[in-house]
């Protein structure tokens, strides 16, 4: 996320001279503490504040108040003569584990599984194990396993899953163009199947997306409401397709 | 007049000398550097754990295996292949190409060495990988042998370049004697020319080998990068994650200090050690060769 906060304080800073924006990175618990520390006007974070961080910051005479200022969506992508078009939550962990190592066990050609990945040092590869691998399930200690293909970018994902009808991989919506197939996705047996876009990402039926916050200590007023209005603009909310993620207005 | 003459040498000697040493000097102080930033690892991280099968930085699991094995396929798949092409295509070069296909061959093979390792990668990723899945008919393209075929690609210019002007600096004298005796072309090749650049060809091949073990850019768009350890023949035609595809990958958003840190360093020492090895045998062989001929010469 410190991408998008990043381009947006460019963006923001770069038209009005007067206004001094910093931005550090560090993870959504670094910006969370700095915000209880009363050391930042903003906290950017990519998970909602814990209730003991909330606590933490009302015993410092701060009230965290919460906006939803983009949403991030992991779409599942695979070559497109590729027959499934859908798969549970629960088949994909099984895939990227490693237990469905054939397209044949989850109803497809008799092919062998290429599983593609970012690398470790994405957020997007952190995302995907606990929230798919591991189900959300913070005791799980599953891993992708070994024989996942860990890509540099996110061009490689694409050019393998272009031409590999074997492959799978997942990224950021803003990364999938038209020459791939998304698969749609279910919470799990039974549930219905969703293709990941920006109107099923903002009613929440899509399962593997995430929002991203924005706190501020208390009712923002002055140059951060100023900032907040503009995070909401079309201009800014623009910026935020541009990086792959999804709009919330 | 003559003091001054004197004096001006002192400097430029001690200029000359100062910059050969610096050679030493550097390479000491980049390994000082390494083990300082690598040795912590031993400390905060159990040796066993360092044996490990599994590669998950982000996890604490530091296994350097699959990375040793994954470096050790691509290269020795890279020297099996750019040896005989490179090795060809130099005593083609020097001994049975025609002047004018030698002059316009040498310097063609030269500038394909000067191609930067990136645009090679991209190619490799592009064209190379769907060749070899649909060929080979491997499960994927992004391979240890596709990162093989692109680092040959890389190593033969080094090699074609240095092993030409070794058999170059042949006396023709050598060749002319072997003629005279009744050998064909072939076995005076064979068994004249090329045993007499012996040395030269050798450095040529380590120059070539020490390009692909330390290449990364190729190597991290075309092996898939997946950390599993080689095991058996089959693996090269598996992806692998090299070691130098490993520090460059996850160099740029690692902690500062942390294990994971001190772990990328690790393996840069290992990376600096084969180096090390592969250079001083070479330089050893080459070294043993010259005294030989030197008493067969005398």
């Amino acid at each position: 996320m410190v991408n998008l906060a990043l381009a947006w304080a460019e963006a923001y800073g770069g038209a009005r001279p007067d206004v001094r924006l910093s931005v550090t990175g560090g993870g959504s618990g670094t910006g969370i503490a700095a915000l209880i520390n009363g050391t930042v006007d903003i906290a950017n974070a990519s998970r909602a504040i814990k209730k003991e961080e909330r606590e933490q910051a009302q015993a410092n005479g701060i009230e965290p108040v919460e906006f939803v200022v983009a949403r991030d969506a992991i779409a599942v992508i695979v070559h497109p003569e590729n027959p499934i078009q859908q798969l549970t939550l629960q088949q994909l962990s099984a895939i990227y584990s490693g237990q469905i190592a054939n397209w044949r066990d989850v109803g497809g050609q008799d092919r062998p599984i290429v599983l593609l990945s970012r690398e470790t040092n994405s957020g997007t590869h952190v995302y995907f194990l606990e929230n798919v691998l591991r189900l959300g399930n913070s005791k799980d200690k599953t891993l992708f396993s070994p024989d996942t293909l860990l890509m540099p970018s996110s061009e490689g994902i694409g050019a393998e899953v272009r031409q590999n009808p074997n492959a799978i991989g997942y990224d950021g919506l803003g990364y999938v163009t038209p020459d791939m197939k998304t698969i749609a996705v279910s919470a799990g047996e039974g549930q219905p199947h969703v293709l990941p876009t920006i109107a099923t990402v903002n009613d929440e039926s899509y399962p593997i997306a995430r929002d991203l916050y924005m706190y501020t200590r208390g009712e923002p007023a002055g140059a951060v409401k100023a900032y907040l209005d503009w995070v909401f603009s079309a201009e800014a909310q623009q910026i935020v397709a541009e990086l792959g993620f999804v709009p919330v207005k | 007049m003559k003091q001054n003459r004197n004096w001006l040498e002192l400097v430029v000697e001690s200029l000359i000398r100062a910059t050969g040493y610096s050679a030493i000097l550097f390479v000491a102080l980049i390994f000082v550097f390494l083990l300082r930033e690598g040795l912590p690892v031993f400390v905060e991280v159990r040796p066993g754990d360092l044996l490990g099968a599994r590669w998950y930085p982000i996890e604490s699991h530091y296994g350097l295996l699959p990375l040793v094995g994954g470096s050790l396929v691509v290269t020795l798949g890279a020297a099996l292949i750019a040896m005989p092409f490179g090795l060809a295509t130099a005593i083609f070069i020097a001994e049975i190409a025609p002047r004018w296909a030698r002059e316009v061959l040498k310097p063609l093979v030269e500038v394909l060495g000067g191609l930067p390792s990136v645009v090679l990668g991209f190619l490799g990723m592009i064209t190379v990988a769907p060749l070899v899945r649909l060929t080979l008919n491997t499960p994927t393209g992004l391979t240890a042998f596709t990162g093989s075929v692109l680092l040959a690609g890389m190593a033969i210019p080094t090699l074609v370049s240095v092993a030409e002007d070794a058999l170059d600096a042949v006396p023709k004298s050598y060749r002319d004697a072997a003629l005279a005796l009744g050998a064909t072309k072939w076995q005076t090749i064979w068994r004249v020319t090329l045993p007499a650049a012996r040395s030269g060809v050798l450095t040529a091949v380590m120059l070539g080998i020490g390009r692909a073990i330390g290449e990364t850019m190729t190597v991290m768009m075309v092996t898939g990068n997946a950390a599993r350890i080689p095991d058996g023949l089959g693996a090269l035609f598996m992806p692998v994650r090299t070691m130098t595809a490993t520090i460059a990958a996850e160099m740029g958003e690692v902690a500062n200090g942390s294990s994971h840190y001190h772990v990328l360093f690790t393996i840069g020492i290992v990376l600096f050690l084969i180096s090390f090895i592969v250079n001083l045998t070479a330089s050893t062989v080459v070294f043993q060769q010259k005294k030989r001929s030197q008493r067969l010469l005398s």
